[in-house]
């Protein structure tokens, strides 16, 4: 039998969550699609700890989280597919799928949740010079390489981009007993935490190189070695600063997309900021009964928040199931939530008061290092949220808390804009 | 006196604080904007820690290698000696999340744990 009441597209750590949500929220038949050996995803290959804190109130390593929710689906007995690859969804929710063992075939589905995650920008995506030799990885990769497969991928290494994979594999490397020569960032700051520079970059003494980049690669076979310059406010390389550093490895933690290809072929509205789906209070796209949440949404940079947002999906998905895929008002008389200014995306971009759990989580981030300002929220003319925040940074996701009985207050209600205001 | 400087961890913020010592003993943080960064520097100039994780090589498991952590942190300066210590050793599988791979590693007094399950490969 073929028919599921939930499909859901991926089984890391958004796709877990929505499973176990929606089972629990009474929803018999749910079917995760996998295409890894195992579920998870890419919590398996983040063995630093750090994470759970919110959830469970307990720091713990990547693997550690993960389980917690693959023990909840095996409780539950939620129906999981491994090594399966989902080819095509249909806006009817035909989702066509192939593995090894039944080969190519259809599955329908009443509701879809996407949680493809996302996946790391690429060195086509950055045109740097040079030739195309053996060496370069992304962070992401050389961490699958390390943690899972047990391989070092090179011994003298060199990073571009600061963005946490890249600080976590500096000190993942050197343990390993790599040598890391430098980390060079493009932009005046860095793309990762603090503990992580102090921790992963200080404690081995590793150098950041801020405002610099890679403008030459050398080796034809293999990577030999890479030409840094510091960059001018345009990013723009400056003659005169560069430096060379010999390396046989390169590793590349430049930002990360969300995995998109198969919502773009049900067209679902994408947003152009987050690159992922524009979903409403439900985390339902502009396709009926098709949902997202996770990092194929919008990147996080806490597992925590995707868990969090992947149970609000599930129950969404599970009560647009139970109430007999009664038509939703999706987009019809919603209010729209608008991102102004410093605040580059909100999410969602649509609601409806009538259907949103009590407290809804809208999730923001803002475009550059903000101290001492204001998060305001404008419900149409009226200011209703007003909270000061000592620091604002573009790599931590914000969040404002909306209430559903203050919302009730405005019925006419059109626009939620959401800004940051000096006071 | 001497004077050290360090960037706090406690949030976003990083602010960049400035240690005063004498003797080892901390006589003054500034340049923190909260309790916290004071704490921080306390801690980080006398008693530094970490939670340190690795992996160590598996036999017969459906993966090479399996994830491990330091049950609790330590020292720092004893990061590079307990990871040697992990480096020429093999477990077998299967391995349940929790098990001990090394008791007492490094003279810490902290026992070295699975932070993943390896099943064994048929």
């Amino acid at each position: 039998m073929n028919n599921y009441d939930i499909v859901i597209i991926g089984g890391g750590p958004a796709g877990l969550a929505a499973a176990v949500s929606a089972k629990n929220r009474g929803i018999e038949r749910v079917l995760i699609l996998e295409r890894e050996r195992e579920l998870g995803g890419i919590l398996n290959q983040c063995i630093h700890n750090g994470f759970g804190l919110h959830t469970f109130k307990e720091e713990l390593t990547g693997p550690e989280y993960a389980q917690r929710f693959i023990n909840q689906v095996h409780e539950l007995k939620i129906e999981y597919k491994l090594s399966t690859m989902v080819m095509n969804i249909t806006r009817e929710k035909k989702v066509t799928v192939i593995n090894r063992e039944e080969g190519l075939f259809e599955i329908e589905a009443k509701a879809v949740i996407l949680a493809m995650g996302c996946r790391e920008r690429a060195r086509g995506a950055l045109n740097i010079p040079g030739y195309r030799p053996a060496g370069i990885f992304s962070a992401g990769t050389a961490q699958r390489l390390v943690n899972i497969e047990g391989y070092l991928p090179g011994r003298e290494v060199a990073i571009l981009g600061s963005g946490d994979i890249g600080l976590i594999m500096a000190r993942r490397m050197t343990l390993e007993g790599a040598s890391v020569k430098v980390v060079a960032e493009l932009m005046p700051y860095s793309g990762g935490l603090n503990r992580n520079i102090v921790q992963c970059l200080d404690d081995y003494d590793i150098p950041l190189k801020l405002s610099h980049t890679v403008i030459d690669i050398k080796g034809r076979e293999r990577i030999e070695g890479i030409i840094l310059a510091k960059v001018d406010n345009l990013g723009k390389p400056i003659r005169g600063t560069e430096e060379e550093y010999a390396c046989d490895t390169l590793l590349l933690s430049v930002g990360l997309i969300p995995e998109n290809e198969l919502s773009g072929g049900i067209g679902i509205d994408m947003n152009s900021i987050t690159l992922g789906p524009n979903v409403n209070e439900s985390f339902e796209t502009t396709v009926e009964g098709v949902f997202a949440c996770g990092n194929v949404l919008h990147v996080h940079d806490l597992v925590d928040f995707v868990s969090e947002e992947a149970m609000v999906t599930g129950r969404s998905a599970a009560d647009y199931v139970l109430s007999g895929l009664q038509k939703p008002t999706v987009f019809n008389n919603n209010i729209e939530v608008i991102a102004v200014g410093e605040v580059r995306y909100t999410i969602p971009v649509k609601l409806n008061a009538n259907r949103m759990e009590d407290i809804l989580t809208v999730r923001f981030r803002v475009g550059k290092v903000i101290k001492n300002q204001f998060i305001s929220v404008y419900f149409d003319e009226k200011r209703v949220i007003h909270q000061k925040r000592l620091i604002m940074v573009p790599s931590e996701m914000e969040n404002i808390k909306l209430s559903k009985s203050k919302l009730k207050e405005y019925p006419k209600l059109k626009h939620i804009i959401v800004k940051i205001e000096e006071e | 006196m001497e004077k050290r400087s360090l960037i706090c961890i406690g949030c976003p913020m990083g602010c960049l604080l400035t240690v005063e010592q004498e003797n080892g003993e901390i006589i003054n943080v500034s340049g923190n904007t909260c309790p916290k960064g004071a704490e921080y520097a306390q801690k980080e100039l006398t008693n530094p820690t970490r939670i340190v994780t690795t992996t160590v090589k598996v036999e017969n498991g459906k993966i090479a290698v399996v994830s491990v952590k330091t049950g609790r942190d330590i020292p720092k300066e004893k990061i590079s000696s307990c990871v040697e210590a992990l480096k020429n050793i093999t477990v077998k599988a299967p391995i349940i999340i929790g098990d001990i791979i090394i008791k007492n590693v490094v003279g810490t007094g902290v026992d070295i744990i699975a932070t993943k399950n390896v099943e064994k490969q048929e």
